[in-house]
């Protein structure tokens, strides 16, 4: 018997399949790229300089315990409950600031026992050795939401942006540098400085 | 019916590969997009507590340090979370040398904005992680980041 000829496969359009699939990836696949929340550790402090006195009424005090349970002011929280309470004591604006200024920004309830003024406003946190990190974690996203919802309301209120987008802004033209803008973000930063201390847990 | 006459019958042709090239350049650029670039692999587990508030990380000034329990195949190193940098467990005191050193291969204008990437499993006690923000106060490398999965917002 005679060989059958098996008919040639056009493969011209192999070309576009192959194009058609690497863009298909190209837009589905992601770079994973990493995030996460970025914080300043204070430098070691040697000196034997008296720490100045803090009022009561300007700290504001977290505790997780080991547990994972939070004591806020010496009360109780659930987690959920922070954000607000920070914004509060943040926004509350009772008095006046080292210069003598009163907080015109704040929209709080200026109560003469919670904080002075933003300046002067500090949140202190302070957790234990067997507390877990997701709860720490969760705790400083939280105050650390606080200052950015405030800050955040600050830069609608002054230039009628979110304070986001300048942020991004700065970071696209990181090498042509814009005056202004990083005034604006100064400005604001000003506005509601992040005063965010920890303490170091225990040793037990 | 002459349109649908069999050719010829004739020898088994030759299958094209002209193609054979695009497809191999396809899977290249796929591999080149998705992979992602890892200097070390993990000796440890390494699931990422979730938070919103975040920041992008810029690659170029960071170094990393992981923390977390020695995963299944490294049970010999015990229960306990144990921090890893590079490819190594190291102990406490050995974190001030690796990231000065980091800090020294970096290129001389990051050298000052050095950012420690901190990957820490979630069920990780927080005492370690202030053990080691404690050795990087006295490597005076202040800037850290605690590197999370990013939650959608509410």
């Amino acid at each position: 018997m005679a060989k059958r000829a098996a008919p040639e496969v056009n493969a011209g359009s192999m070309a576009d399949i192959a194009f058609l699939l690497l863009i298909f990836f190209l837009v589905t696949t992601t770079i994973e790229k990493d995030k996460g929340i970025l914080r300043s550790l204070p430098p070691i402090d040697d000196s034997e300089v008296e720490p100045p006195i803090i009022k009561q009424k300007n700290l504001f005090t977290v505790l997780i315990n080991r547990n994972n349970q939070l004591l806020v002011e010496d009360e109780q929280m659930e987690l959920k409950n922070l954000r607000k309470a920070a914004i509060e004591f943040l926004d509350n604006g009772g008095d006046t600031n080292a210069e003598g200024e009163r907080c015109d920004y704040c929209r709080g309830k200026r109560s003469p026992s919670s904080s002075d003024h933003p300046d002067k406003a500090i949140i202190s946190m302070k957790h234990d050795r067997e507390t877990s990190y997701d709860k720490y974690i969760e705790v400083q996203n939280e105050l650390v939401a606080a200052y950015n919802f405030l800050r955040e309301r600050e830069a609608q209120r002054l230039y009628n942006r979110s304070f986001q987008s300048m942020l991004d802004e700065k970071e696209k033209n990181q090498f042509k540098k814009d005056e202004k803008l990083n005034d604006q973000i100064e400005t604001i930063k000003k506005l509601f400085p992040m005063k965010l201390s920890e303490a170091e847990p225990d040793k037990n | 019916m002459s349109k649908f006459k069999n050719k010829k019958q004739g020898d088994l042709p030759a299958i094209s590969t002209a193609s054979l090239p695009d497809i191999v350049f396809m899977l290249l650029f796929f591999f080149m997009v998705a992979t992602v670039m890892r200097d070390s692999s993990l000796m440890i587990e390494n699931i990422l507590p979730s938070a919103d508030q975040v920041e992008k990380l810029k690659k170029d000034r960071t170094t990393f340090i992981y923390a977390g329990k020695p995963s299944s195949q490294f049970k010999q190193f015990g229960d306990e979370p144990r921090i890893q940098i590079n490819d190594a467990f190291v102990g406490i005191e050995d974190i001030r040398p690796a990231v000065l050193q980091a800090q020294a291969d970096m290129n001389e204008e990051l050298q000052s904005k050095i950012v420690v990437g901190l990957k820490v499993d979630k069920n990780t006690h927080a005492g370690l992680v202030s053990d080691i923000k404690q050795e990087l106060r006295k490597a005076n490398t202040l800037k850290v980041m605690y590197i999370t999965n990013a939650k959608a917002e509410q």
